[in-house]
């Protein structure tokens, strides 16, 4: 017998949604939530013998202490395999996935695998590390991602061979292996060029890692004189939220006057963030936006000025291709008034 | 959106709270903060105690801005 030990979250240990995500790790004997559909789809082979739960914003603001904490945990139940989430689109949630896979996988030597959206952080984080089988991106997708870990699962636990990413429905890991072709690879090549000047088509035998990184621009020369401008990925908004900032999957993002501003309250702006707690942020939204502390640099003439207006929107499974034309927007709208440098707040 | 931001030729420095995150998305001044839910405070603290802790971090943001970096570069105190 295969035995499994499960991770989830707050949420679908069935402990509370963001109020509760402060909670720290405990570990359960059985299944607890999607661990009832897991352990159907692993059948009669494997079971799962306990299953962590830890809170989302716990397990990210103290990574090594819970990734610590959490591997104790399962060390004591012995497993031949670990399995964590599937985490979909939640950003947390699959930071927090990859992280204890990757510990798991390193210290007690026994086969790991999550699942999440291509587009969640945790992929970029771990893909090399760990598989990760692609999901949809809400939980709307449990249905055809439980089976698909599982099966793949069963496999690494067994040691059997494991197929190419798409064929067992992992994000590519950037591993290279040597495979015998009926055809040498000249003529590979040109069949590959040939159905590329066709318009047909083709598959690279190598893709490219994409590398998009951009290189950090030269400093501020005189703070004293500079104009910086805010810009937030936390959803504060003007009280009412003018624009209908989405509370998660942003479509746009909302530009706000801060003239005669000279400290947020909870009567005057708030959060439209659906990722996190907003209570702290609607109680003082200078959590997020330190709006009092840069009048009071102004005030001094640590900074030359904060900008007239800042730039919202709401990080919360929200597409990098929207974030991406978000910012390319309105930092040309920053260039054009003079703005020498921006600091980005995130929750 | 820092990114962008960075590529449009503008100095920018991210204040968050998962630093390993902004890291993955490819920030390069980056200055640590309390909590998911209050990245720039912390409710338990009384409310000068609280500015104080606020400033601090700025200040850290604008010295961030304001130090040469030749990469990624997390500007922990």
């Amino acid at each position: 017998m295969i035995r499994v030990v499960h991770y989830i979250n707050q949420f679908y240990g069935g402990i509370g949604g963001e109020e509760k995500a402060d909670v720290k790790p405990e570990i359960r004997e059985g299944v607890v939530g999607p661990g009832m559909a897991l352990k159907a789809a692993l059948g009669a082979e494997a079971e799962i013998v306990a299953t962590v739960i830890c809170g989302d914003s716990y397990f990210n603001e103290n990574i090594e202490e819970a990734s610590a904490a959490i591997l104790e945990m399962v060390k004591r139940y012995n497993p031949d395999l670990f399995i964590a989430g599937p985490a979909f689109n939640a950003g947390r949630y699959g930071v927090a996935c990859g992280s204890v896979c990757k510990a798991v996988k390193d210290n007690l030597n026994i086969p790991v695998i999550t699942g999440m959206f291509i587009g969640n952080p945790g992929v970029d984080m771990f893909k090399k590390d760990i598989y990760i089988i692609e999901t949809a991106n809400a939980a709307t997708g449990m249905r055809q991602a439980i089976p698909a870990i599982a099966k793949l699962a069963l496999k690494l636990a067994k040691n059997e061979d494991i197929g190419m990413p798409k064929e067992e429905g992992y994000i590519p890991r950037g591993v290279r292996k040597n495979i015998f072709k009926s055809e040498r690879g000249s003529k590979r090549a040109v069949d590959m060029l040939v159905a590329k000047l066709k318009g047909e088509k083709f598959e690279t035998e190598y893709p490219m890692p994409d590398f998009d990184r951009v290189a950090p621009n030269p400093p501020v020369a005189d703070m004293k004189k500079a104009k910086i401008a805010f810009v937030t990925s936390g959803g504060i908004v003007p009280k009412g939220n003018p624009d209908r900032i989405e509370s998660s999957s942003a479509s746009k993002y909302g530009k706000y006057d801060l003239t005669g501003v000279n400290d947020l309250t909870a009567e005057t702006y708030e959060t439209a963030h659906g990722g996190y707690d907003p209570t702290y942020a609607n109680i003082d939204a200078d959590r997020v936006l330190p709006v009092d502390v840069m009048r009071d640099l102004e005030k001094e003439g640590v900074i030359g000025e904060l900008h007239r207006y800042y730039y919202s929107t709401v990080g919360n499974g929200t597409s990098v291709a929207n974030a991406k034309k978000f910012a390319e927007t309105f930092a040309q709208e920053l260039i054009k008034d003079g703005v020498q440098a921006v600091i980005l707040t995130s929750t | 959106m820092v990114k962008e931001i960075e590529r449009a030729g503008i100095p920018v420095v991210h204040v968050c709270t998962v630093v390993p995150i902004s890291l993955t998305v490819g920030a390069n001044r980056i200055v640590p903060a309390i909590a998911i839910p209050h990245p720039l405070g912390n409710p338990a603290l009384s409310k000068e105690d609280e500015k104080e802790l606020r400033r601090s971090i700025v200040l850290r943001a604008l010295k961030a801005l304001e130090t040469e970096v030749d990469g990624q570069t997390v500007f922990e105190k």
